[in-house]
């Protein structure tokens, strides 16, 4: 302790270390042993448990690139992740923007604030809180038929549209916040001389405005497109029988079919895939920091 | 001017569209709690009758407890250790900082699904197996990370002459850590823990792997419940989520941007 003190505080790894111990031990032994071992088991036949005999094989993964059933599910997820974030982006980014160069004070505030609310609130229970518009003779239904002079039948419940409308809703908040931060950040003079020297808002807009903001917007697409691919719990609340993705095969092996080997392949293969999008996400995200 | 005018009207109205695409499921399903319709129907009764067989369901107020629990132990663990973490990763120069604080955005970035079922197979392996032990190890491991950014950023803020004053004037260094440091960075930790208990409250998709059937949260039995058909009891369940999860959220916004100002 004393030696400490004469030292200053930047004795080094040392001190650090007590400090830091309980953390990341934690982390090793909830995150990072529990990825390393799901790498392990997805080359086994069985699970090393109660005696069984098991034995390293590449099984899991020819299964993966041999049957065309698991391919098509993922390009499938990769499709509807693709999908949900350029809604995000056609939706959240003029929000971003009316919020950063619109709104002023505390009007910008509180509405921030409302915008960016939902997002920590239960996923589970907003997409669930959508069956609720959807169903047929569900809120939407009898809206429509009241205001609409003739009869139609709305049920877009367990269909494709529903579990993209559930998936933006729960991710759209990401994009918003993202480009809010960087589109704050655009000096306002800038806009000024742009637009003084003739230019128009269009103009702007293309070469200035999206330009600068592309941090922001590469982002919230990062932070919304990893977790839309492996998701399973929206595509079976709100798709139903056509809510098959890669996602809910995944969580068969694990909770239905018990091939936890296969699981964790399909796992590894996911990670892998997301790995690959961050890391082409980076350069953009490291000029922004 | 006129066109300026008329595009700022365009954007309020746009913004407002927007709060009503993410509120209005959200009310109609609270609205739909205090219906009588058990399928939903309308015109709209009064009841409370969804709340009262609620709170008859052994089942959900066993799972309510356990989240609750689970929630405020990972909370106290993930405060403590994070901060302890932060301070370190503030206070002191060493090699391989950079690769610590790189690692604590895969159990951020990684979906859960993945890290969920990797920790399945892992505690499983390990013998620690399913239950509620192995789902208060996965909240933490989740929250932790978290804790540690906000209260990185809180420390940011942090004048390291107050530290050195307080040793020149004979302070040793617990001294100077409970009494200056601490006390500064204590909106960053509130924040910190407010949104570790968020973390663990709300999470879904780590616990339901790591659940079993007497030993589950809140969350994975409504999922439960919602793939066996809507009861509005479920609407009564999530409307008290929904509402608790955004009285914290609040409350971390209040904290957080006392950590932003000065």
């Amino acid at each position: 302790m004393a030696g400490q003190v004469a030292t200053g505080s930047r004795s080094g790894l040392r001190s650090a270390l007590p400090l830091l111990l309980p953390a990341y031990l934690w982390l090793t032994v909830a995150i990072f042993l529990p990825l390393s071992a799901m790498v392990f088991f997805s080359f086994m036949t069985e699970l090393p448990l109660a005696g069984k005999v098991w034995a390293f094989t590449l099984d899991n993964y020819t299964t993966f690139f041999s049957q065309g059933l698991y391919w098509r599910l993922l390009l499938a997820s990769l499709r509807l992740g693709l999908e949900v974030t350029l809604w995000c982006v056609v939706i959240g980014y003029p929000a971003a923007y009316v919020l950063a160069k619109v709104l002023k004070g505390r009007s910008r505030e509180a509405i921030f604030l409302l915008v960016i609310l939902p997002f920590w609130s239960n996923g589970l229970v907003r997409i669930f809180s959508w069956a609720m518009v959807l169903r047929e003779g569900g809120i939407l239904d009898t809206a429509l038929n009241a205001v609409l002079p003739f009869k139609i039948n709305i049920d877009l419940m367990y269909s494709y549209p529903a579990v993209i409308i559930g998936l933006v809703h729960s991710y759209v908040p990401y994009m918003v916040l993202t480009c809010y931060l960087t589109l704050q950040a655009i000096d306002d003079s800038l806009i000024e001389a742009g637009r003084s020297l003739g230019a128009s808002r269009l103009q702007m807009l293309k070469r200035v405005i999206i330009p600068l903001s592309m941090p922001g917007l590469v982002a919230g697409a990062a932070l919304i497109f990893v977790p839309v691919v492996g998701s399973f719990m929206e595509p079976r609340i709100l798709g139903g029988r056509t809510g098959t993705f890669y996602g809910t095969v995944i969580e068969d092996q694990f909770v239905a079919v018990f091939n936890w080997p296969l699981g964790a392949a399909l796992s590894f293969i996911l990670l892998a895939v997301v790995l690959v999008i961050l890391a082409l996400a980076s350069p953009v995200l490291k000029r922004a920091a | 001017m006129a066109t300026t005018r008329i595009l700022e009207w365009c954007g309020l109205l746009y913004i407002w569209l927007l709060l009503a695409f993410l509120y209005l499921p959200v009310i109609i399903m609270a609205l739909m709690s205090f219906n009588v319709s058990p399928f939903y129907q309308l015109p709209f009764e009064w009841t409370t009758e969804w709340y009262v067989s609620l709170w008859q369901n052994d089942q959900l107020i066993s799972a309510t407890w356990n989240s609750i629990e689970i929630a405020i132990i990972t909370t106290i663990i993930c405060t403590v250790l994070g901060s302890a973490a932060s301070l370190a990763l503030y206070r002191y120069e060493f090699r391989g900082k950079k690769v610590l604080q790189a690692l604590l955005f895969p159990p951020i970035a990684i979906p859960w699904l993945i890290t969920g079922t990797a920790m399945l197979i892992f505690f499983f392996g390990v013998g620690i197996g399913r239950g509620l032990f192995a789902i208060l190890l996965g909240h933490v491991a989740l929250a932790l990370p978290y804790v540690i950014v906000v209260v990185s950023a809180r420390l940011q803020t942090f004048a390291p002459e107050l530290e050195e004053a307080a040793r020149s004037l004979g302070a040793n260094q617990w001294q100077v850590t409970s009494r200056v440091t601490l006390p500064w960075i204590m909106p960053g930790v509130i924040a910190g823990g407010l949104f570790a208990f968020a973390v663990s409250f709300d999470q879904f998709v780590v616990s339901y792997f790591l659940s079993t059937p007497g030993q589950t949260t809140l969350p994975v039995e409504i999922y439960a419940a919602i793939r066996k058909g809507f009861t509005p009891e479920i609407n009564a369940v999530s409307t008290i989520i929904i509402v608790v999860s955004m009285a914290l959220m609040l409350l971390t916004a209040r904290f957080f941007k006392f950590g932003g100002e000065k």
